[in-house]
């Protein structure tokens, strides 16, 4: 699993990377009450903010972590956004892409170095 | 980027550097009990606890919460009796000061020449004297109005040796009555002096939550002991600065710089209960407050515009500064949003805000602009949760 300096996850899996959001992320947030997620098949640029979260607190963005295209995204987060702060690492992934090449993974933090920088 | 989602969302003062921060008697404990602090008008705060807002807020709702308010400004105003002091504050506020009971309280705001609200703030009858509570924000302005507005017979005391607790929701009134029974004859808007825990505390049976409860003002020295001893209480929990708005969201109640600002007039915020038949036109001390003729004028034939309460239709929380159309395109805003979150006891999102009089009817459907994306907008009656006061 890799690791952004936005707090996001990401998880090579079946030829596409899944991503999601750190516990630090969720608990930094508070109780997630929205999410919106994009739509499948949706072409983002990396940067590219495609996801709102709600906290009760706030409003934040969610950026595609890669150049690519959105292949799946978990409405069960939409139903429960409770579940982002249940299962941050697990249940709660935000969407799938499909990237070119995933050696762009190699660019991010391993977990090591994730937990160096959230000190 | 989540790890950077703590906006402004309560009325955090901007670029306040941590070392500039005032602290509160309580803030160790705070500490101690895993809250994050963050800024607030000048204070270092407690937002949450470890449990998070939205438990925050169903304990308060169903069981108690204790809540530090001691940022907020206390004032004792002296004359000579109440009646003079009363006279006097009648010149700062359109409210029947003088007509108020003793060991009673009541709501007001202090309001400008142009009828705009400078202030809201609690008024109580303390027999010989006059207590005042202010928000925090505003209360070097409002210190600074009574010494000018009350003119010299009048002392303004700024007590700052004293903090102020509050402690709300249903089992409020029993875990207080553990350390005195004497609260069981309050009742809402009643202040008392009391002893708990050995000190003498100035009660009053109201709150910021829609909820029964009382607020606690206690000598600074004593508060962290009578803190820990109502959070051994295990219906008690502590409440941050995050659940105590949306709590008072639900309750539909005002948050100052946000629902009411200078720009606003009482009638505009739906607060006319809170100006007394006696200060109103044909009453027998009507007028004699700043902006009274506005005021007054606003009474009889209604303002243009008025606070309503919102429900936004879809899942995603309204907040504040989103504008509000009333077509779902084109044209201009007819409003904004001034005050809005998930209401986490009444499960969806709410609001308030501002609409013209015309759109202003429950029921009627307008439309807020949520990322470029316009989403139809019920108003609604408040409060969005019934109040649950011991009347």
């Amino acid at each position: 699993m890799k690791f952004t300096e936005d707090h996001e996850w990401l998880r090579a899996e079946d030829g596409v990377v899944v991503v999601g959001i750190t516990e630090h992320a969720s608990s930094q947030l508070g109780d997630v009450v929205f999410v919106e997620l994009p739509e499948i098949d949706t072409k983002v640029a990396k940067g590219d903010e495609i996801v709102v979260i709600e906290s009760v607190k706030a409003a934040s963005d969610i950026s595609a972590p890669l150049d690519g295209e959105v292949v799946e995204v978990n409405e069960a987060i939409v139903d429960e956004p409770g579940k982002v702060n249940e299962d941050p690492l697990g249940d709660a992934w935000f969407f799938k892409m499909k990237i070119d090449d995933m050696s762009a993974l190699d660019d991010y933090m391993d977990e090591d170095a994730y937990k160096d920088f959230v000190g | 980027m989540p790890g950077d989602a703590q906006t402004d969302q309560h009325g955090t003062t901007e670029g306040t550097l941590m070392t500039d921060l005032l602290r509160l008697p309580l803030h160790d404990l705070h500490v101690e009990l895993g809250a994050k602090m963050v800024p607030f008008a000048g204070y270092d705060m407690p937002v949450q606890y470890s449990a998070g807002v939205m438990k925050e807020h169903q304990q308060t709702r169903a069981r108690a919460g204790l809540f530090d308010v001691s940022h907020m400004g206390q004032v004792v105003l002296r004359g000579d009796g109440y009646e003079q002091v009363a006279r006097a504050m009648e010149a700062l506020v359109p409210v029947n000061v003088m007509g108020l009971g003793e060991n009673r309280q009541r709501y007001g705001f202090f309001t400008n020449d142009d009828g705009g609200i400078e202030d809201d703030l609690m008024l109580a009858n303390r027999g010989d004297h006059l207590f005042v509570v202010v928000n925090a924000a505003c209360k070097d302005d409002d210190i600074a109005l009574m010494r000018a507005g009350l003119g010299p017979e009048i002392s303004v005391d700024v007590i700052d040796d004293r903090a102020l607790l509050a402690l709300q929701g249903p089992e409020a009134e029993a875990v207080l009555a553990g350390l005195n029974s004497g609260v069981c004859d309050m009742r809402f808007m009643d202040v008392a002096t009391l002893e708990l825990d050995g000190a003498e505390c100035w009660v009053s049976r109201s709150g910021y939550t829609g909820e029964d409860g009382f607020e606690i003002s206690v000598p600074s020295e004593a508060a962290e002991a009578l803190a820990r001893r109502l959070l051994d209480h295990e219906a008690v929990a502590p409440i941050g600065l995050g659940a105590r708005d949306s709590l008072r969201l639900e309750a539909g109640l005002c948050l100052y710089g946000h629902d009411i600002d200078s720009s606003t007039s009482p009638v505009e915020a739906g607060l006319t209960w809170a100006i007394q038949k006696v200060r109103r036109s044909g009453g027998a001390r009507a007028g004699g407050f700043p902006g009274a003729s506005r005021i007054l004028q606003e009474l009889e034939e209604g303002a243009s515009r008025r606070r309503v309460g919102l429900l936004p239709q879809g899942r995603a929380p309204m907040r504040e500064g989103v504008e509000l159309f009333a077509a779902d395109e084109g044209g201009e805003p007819v409003g904004r949003i001034t005050s809005g979150s998930f209401g986490p006891t009444v499960g969806r999102p709410v609001a308030m805000g501002y609409l013209p009089v015309e759109l202003a009817a429950s029921g009627t459907t307008v439309f807020g602009e949520l990322r470029g994306k316009r989403q139809p907008v019920e108003v609604a009656q408040m409060p969005f949760v019934p109040a649950n006061f011991k009347r």
